[in-house]
């Protein structure tokens, strides 16, 4: 399994090429969006007018983009918690798992103290949640580090344990007096504050915030730098004197920390409360994302508008449509798919 | 409790048992060949859902099952174009498959949530004939049931005792290789591909035409994941799938148990169990596990330029 390029985006773009760049991938788009048509037009809809419906309802409208902000906010974060790790080359899938420990960490600090204010409340939250995820991804990275066992394996395995230490709190302990698969709304204080009378919240600031500092570390700091070194091999940086393993257990409990603090984001901005399986695969949206932006931040921005205006337009098929909501992830596939295959539709330099 | 209770217990261990086994196998075949699919988890799904609509519209269950291994092989070859043709990276590809099974599948399944369908017969375990009507019911199999173990038998006869399986193995250790020695490492890899698809599709047919009868979103609930997982605990070997899948569905039967026998411990805690026992063997394997992994595993095969 070979490391994410460090070609990502944001090079290329800079670079002559940026006009060829962009057709390459809007072609990509069309393709996808050509499939899904004839899909569409299978099961008996009219391709076009769904379309018209989809980015109208999601790029016409003041209202519709800030839903697909409001979509973007987890995949940013979660992008990012792959991102940094796959630096010194760990490869995190476990980013749906740290995102429930995380979400739980910080809903425990939601209910057991609704007396507290806002400004005292929500960094708690946050921190809990970033304290969460990183506990959840230290087992990976201390075995990885010790060269036990591979980290994409027990990433993988702790997704499918997190999401049921979630039932057992709710069920167990937190649920609201009427369900049982839920716990009751936080307080107003433990809700991330919204902007402009859209559900857009401040976990929108956070994950650009954490972006532009992920760019800065990688590109300006020491740290950066000796990531990289490990990056591009890990036996040379450890024979010039980059403590190897502390990095990589460190780096991976980052990794977690960010994916927990996109839980926390989830439940306090978006939510306001914890369900039981809320995510429904971000996490794993998440890597795909940092995988096809290469890692790259303002790829990772692009990717997940892409993503998120899909996701966002699918919601408005399933009411006009009657289609099932899950149908979406088709589009969203075959976008993934082409992507991935890198058609050479226009002649471009293969990364 | 009551011998009946351990009796419906095992009962219930042995039918959720057999798609995890099949689905199992067939990613002991994938990950031979070095390929991982991380989208399994959609291909049980179109799989089920394709399954239990042919099985409708035929109104034959065994055309079901025909269907969802077809299906299965086929949505495996969407895995392999893109990891094998496009050399793309394995595990985003298989997590964009699994995004595609989800979709696909709802849009499949749409017009069948809820219908009946022809189950598979059920035969009564051969010898027990003198038991209660009580026991008889929990005893009786349907054919997938009885073709498990032989699957199994047959994965690792394949694997192991045939020129291809030595060609397929050879594939995952070394492409280039093999490629020396005169195989063909793409067409093997997209062989192995389908005949794990195939294994998959069975599974997923299991799951949906003889064990819930029924078509449901999302209803293989992870057991995708679990059987990559299982794979790793089995350590890529047919046989030992055998005793993963035991694994699995006996700590399931045994949470079962506890609760028929009143004991309080959450279902959710134990549904943790297999994750866990699964995680703590490979912590103890540690070093000798990276023998039994096929050395080439989610590498691209570049070819030879």
């Amino acid at each position: 399994m070979s490391r994410i390029p460090d070609q990502g985006i944001l090079s290329r773009a800079l670079g002559s090429k940026a006009w060829r760049t962009a057709a390459r991938y809007l072609s990509m788009i069309l393709l996808a969006l050509l499939l899904f048509g004839a899909i569409l037009l299978i099961s008996g809809k009219d391709p076009l007018q769904s379309y018209r419906e989809m980015f109208s309802s999601t790029l016409g409208s003041a209202y519709g983009l800030s839903e697909v902000l409001v979509a973007m906010i987890p995949m940013l974060i979660t992008a990012l918690a792959v991102a940094l790790p796959s630096r010194v080359g760990l490869i995190n899938v476990g980013g749906e798992g740290q995102l429930y420990i995380g979400a739980a960490f910080a809903t425990w600090a939601a209910l057991t103290f609704p007396d507290w204010p806002a400004w005292v409340l929500l960094p708690v939250m946050a921190l809990l949640g970033i304290i969460g995820g990183a506990l959840w991804a230290f087992l990976p990275g201390y075995l990885r580090a010790i060269g036990l066992v591979n980290e994409t394996i027990t990433t993988l395995l702790l997704n499918s344990v997190a999401p049921k230490l979630i039932g057992f709190l709710i069920f167990g302990f937190w649920h609201a007096a009427m369900d049982t698969d839920k716990t009751p709304n936080f307080v107003p204080a433990g809700r991330l504050p919204t902007f402009w009378g859209t559900r857009v919240h401040l976990g929108l600031i956070i994950a650009l915030v954490l972006l532009l500092l992920y760019w800065i570390v990688m590109k300006y700091t020491r740290w950066g730098l000796e990531m990289r070194a490990i990056g591009g091999n890990p036996q040379a940086a450890k024979r010039n004197g980059i403590p190897l393993e502390t990095y990589l257990v460190t780096i991976m409990c980052a990794g977690g920390a960010i994916g927990g603090l996109a839980g926390m984001a989830q439940v306090s901005g978006f939510y306001g409360v914890l369900l039981l399986n809320f995510s429904m695969g971000l996490g794993f949206m998440g890597f795909l994302i940092c995988w096809l932006a290469g890692g790259d931040p303002v790829g990772i921005v692009l990717m997940s508008f892409v993503v998120s205006v899909i996701m966002t337009g699918g919601n408005l098929l399933q009411l006009t449509r009657d289609l099932p909501y899950a149908a979406i992830n088709i589009l969203l596939a075959l976008t993934l798919f082409v992507v991935l295959a890198r058609p050479t539709l226009l002649r471009g330099e293969k990364t | 409790m009551s011998l009946l209770s351990i009796a419906g217990v095992l009962s219930s261990a042995i039918f959720s048992g057999t798609s995890l086994l099949y689905t199992t196998l067939g990613e002991v075949i994938d990950e031979r060949a070095g390929i991982v699919n991380l989208g399994l988890e959609g291909v049980l799904l179109v799989s089920a859902s394709t399954g239990v609509a042919v099985a409708v519209v035929t109104a034959n269950p065994y055309w079901g099952v025909l269907a969802a291994a077809l299906v299965g092989g086929t949505m495996n070859m969407v895995l392999g174009y893109l990891v094998i043709h496009r050399q793309a990276n394995q595990l985003a590809s298989g997590l964009a498959l699994m995004f595609f099974g989800f979709g696909l599948s709802a849009l499949i399944g749409r017009p069948y949530v809820g219908a009946k369908i022809h189950a598979l017969p059920r035969i009564l375990l051969p010898g027990l004939s003198g038991l209660p009507r009580l026991y008889t019911s929990l005893f009786s199999f349907d054919p997938l049931i009885y073709l498990v173990l032989p699957a199994a038998v047959l994965a690792w006869w394949l694997l192991f005792r045939t020129r291809w399986g030595l060609g397929l193995r050879a594939v995952g250790e070394n492409a280039d290789i093999a490629y020396a020695s005169g195989r063909n490492p793409r067409l093997i890899r997209y062989q192995a591909l389908f005949v794990g698809g195939l294994f998959a599709g069975l599974g997923a047919a299991h799951l949906a035409i003889a064990y819930a009868m029924t078509w449901t979103e999302y209803m293989t609930g992870g057991r995708g994941f679990i059987a990559v997982a299982l794979v790793i605990f089995s350590k890529w070997h047919p046989l030992r799938a055998v005793v993963g899948a035991l694994l699995f569905s006996g700590a399931v039967a045994f949470q079962l148990l506890l609760q028929s026998s009143g004991v309080q411990v959450s279902p959710f805690l134990l549904d943790t169990i297999p994750y866990l026992v699964t995680l703590l063997v490979l912590m103890i394997w540690g070093g000798t596990r990276k023998q039994s992994a096929p050395a080439s595993l989610g590498r691209v095969y570049h070819g030879t330029e």
